[in-house]
């Protein structure tokens, strides 16, 4: 389980997080939504510690993530996982390379016994026989597959997906969304996944927590999200012409 | 005051640079990987510039040459002065923090842009020391062999040029060249070799590492990581001659 509390965070004196706080569970898929630019992957990346909170605290199952340590930081790290939006794959390595990357730093297993762990993550994805191609030869699909994998290849309680269907057609963004929860719940890991698709949110948003202009401004689950009465949270979901629509029971 | 930012931006950088590395398997297999991209790769281009200037720097003395009293011999050794106290180690640096500095700030600003710095912090890895520090040792290990072969392809290349076209005769090139050297220049030339291996490497992966935006920013970022190495050069070319020379 993560713990948001009151957070703020500002980059030059620019507000983008106003005492932003939400409980996100262990085996469930969190979903942060919110427009572009609503400050759902500053929050994200704040989560993480990729940027320093202002004020607030993150807690990660009863350990304060903002008080620690650099040392004691990277051994929640390596609980992390995290599947960025453009996938973030390491453009000089092959995909096997990229899955067995973090195996290669952390752990102490022997090289077969690694390519085993990259192979089982990369067929986990439903992804095979790809294992010698670089990123820029693969799909932007697969290479989204391929970011999964690489994140779980730890075995990590959290995880963590910025806009995981950015740039995928609708068939693929389903598969991702589908991996995503399907993994969430085979290892019961902490998801927060932030997205502004509104196919995701109905999919597999068990918990929501909707932002606007760096606040929270609504939490819920996806059953609640089409009854609510949060003005702003309808104004962001019934932005489309077809769901206006489908509310209006046209 | 921008100035004074980014040279403290990149004394803390370089503190991260040498924090301790992974895993030391990994780390010597990077060094190995970079002394053949960013060393082994620029022999090309050292050898072929090394050996056309060592010979218009032979034939121009020669040719600038004209009281008859003066020996042939002299040409050999001001030619050989100017390849090891000047052009193999200054001038072939600053054409390596040319195709070396724009490659590394381009690779590291790319993957900045590309979160792939983000995904090796993420993962807790201290990534300015897993993506700069082995293209800093790499650097500091193959400029010196860079400039040696350098100083005897240029001097080759001025013998050459010398004997084929009859301005030096060869004999007397090679008594130029031997005539009155003195070997610190050569350790003169490899000491300001590192220094300036490791300002290539350093000032060039602080460029790409703080990128941001896209990839018109990579392009900036890489252009100011070759000007400022080679100011840099330069400028520690005369503290060194200075500190080593007086």
């Amino acid at each position: 389980m993560i713990e948001v509390n009151n957070i703020y965070k500002s980059f030059e004196g620019n507000d983008v997080l106003k005492d932003v706080s939400g409980v996100f569970e262990s085996g469930k898929t969190n979903l942060i939504i919110g427009q572009s630019g609503s400050g759902k992957t500053v929050l994200l990346k704040t989560i993480v510690g990729l940027h320093e909170v202002d004020k607030g605290e993150i807690i990660y199952d009863g350990r304060s993530f903002t008080g620690m340590h650099t040392k004691a930081r990277k051994d929640i790290r390596k609980e992390m996982g995290m599947l960025f939006q453009g996938s973030a794959l390491f453009d000089s390595k092959t995909v096997e390379e990229n899955v067995r990357f973090p195996l290669d730093i952390f752990s102490e297993m022997s090289l077969v016994d690694r390519i085993d762990r990259a192979n089982f993550c990369l067929k986990r994805v439903h992804l095979e026989n790809v294992n010698h191609l670089y990123p820029a030869e693969i799909s932007g699909g697969m290479q989204k597959r391929v970011a999964i994998a690489r994140a779980i290849a730890l075995n990590p309680k959290y995880l963590f997906c910025d806009e995981p269907n950015s740039g995928l057609d609708p068939r693929t963004s389903i598969v991702i969304d589908e991996l995503i929860y399907e993994i969430t719940k085979e290892y019961n890991i902490t998801t927060i996944v932030n997205t502004h698709d509104m196919n995701s949110v109905m999919g597999i948003g068990e918990k929501v927590v909707f932002i606007a202009e760096g606040e929270k401004c609504w939490e819920g689950t996806k059953d609640e999200i089409l009854k609510s009465d949060n003005s702003r949270l309808n104004d962001f979901i019934f932005a489309s012409k077809f769901l206006k629509q489908l509310r209006a029971g046209v | 005051m921008a100035f004074l930012y980014q040279t403290g931006r990149y004394f803390l950088f370089l503190g991260k640079v040498f924090g301790r590395p992974v895993k030391h398997r990994i780390f010597f297999k990077q060094i190995i990987d970079e002394i053949d991209d960013l060393g082994i790769g620029s022999l090309g281009i050292v050898i072929i510039i090394s050996f056309f200037i060592g010979a218009v720097i032979t034939l121009q003395t020669a040719y600038n040459i004209e009281l008859p009293i003066i020996p042939k011999y002299t040409v050999g050794v001001a030619a050989r002065d100017t390849i090891l106290l000047e052009f193999s180690s200054t001038i072939v640096s600053l054409i390596l923090a040319g195709k070396v500095g724009s490659h590394i700030a381009s690779e590291i600003g790319t993957m900045r842009v590309t979160e792939q710095i983000d995904a090796l912090d993420v993962m807790g890895i201290n990534s300015a020391g897993y993506l700069v520090l082995p293209k800093v040792v790499a650097m500091i290990f193959i400029n010196p062999f860079l400039v040696m072969i350098s100083m005897g392809v240029g001097i080759g290349g001025g013998w050459l040029a010398g004997a084929s076209t009859g301005v030096v005769p060869s004999p007397e090139f090679i008594y130029g060249i031997q005539y009155g050297f003195i070997p610190f220049y050569v350790t003169y030339s490899l000491i300001k070799s590192v220094v300036f291996g490791f300002l290539i490497a350093s000032i060039s992966g602080f460029w790409g590492y703080y990128t941001s935006g896209g990839a018109l920013e990579v392009g900036r970022s890489s252009t100011r990581a070759v000007v400022v190495s080679s100011v840099q050069i330069l400028l520690f070319n005369l503290i060194l001659t200075q500190l080593l020379l007086a």
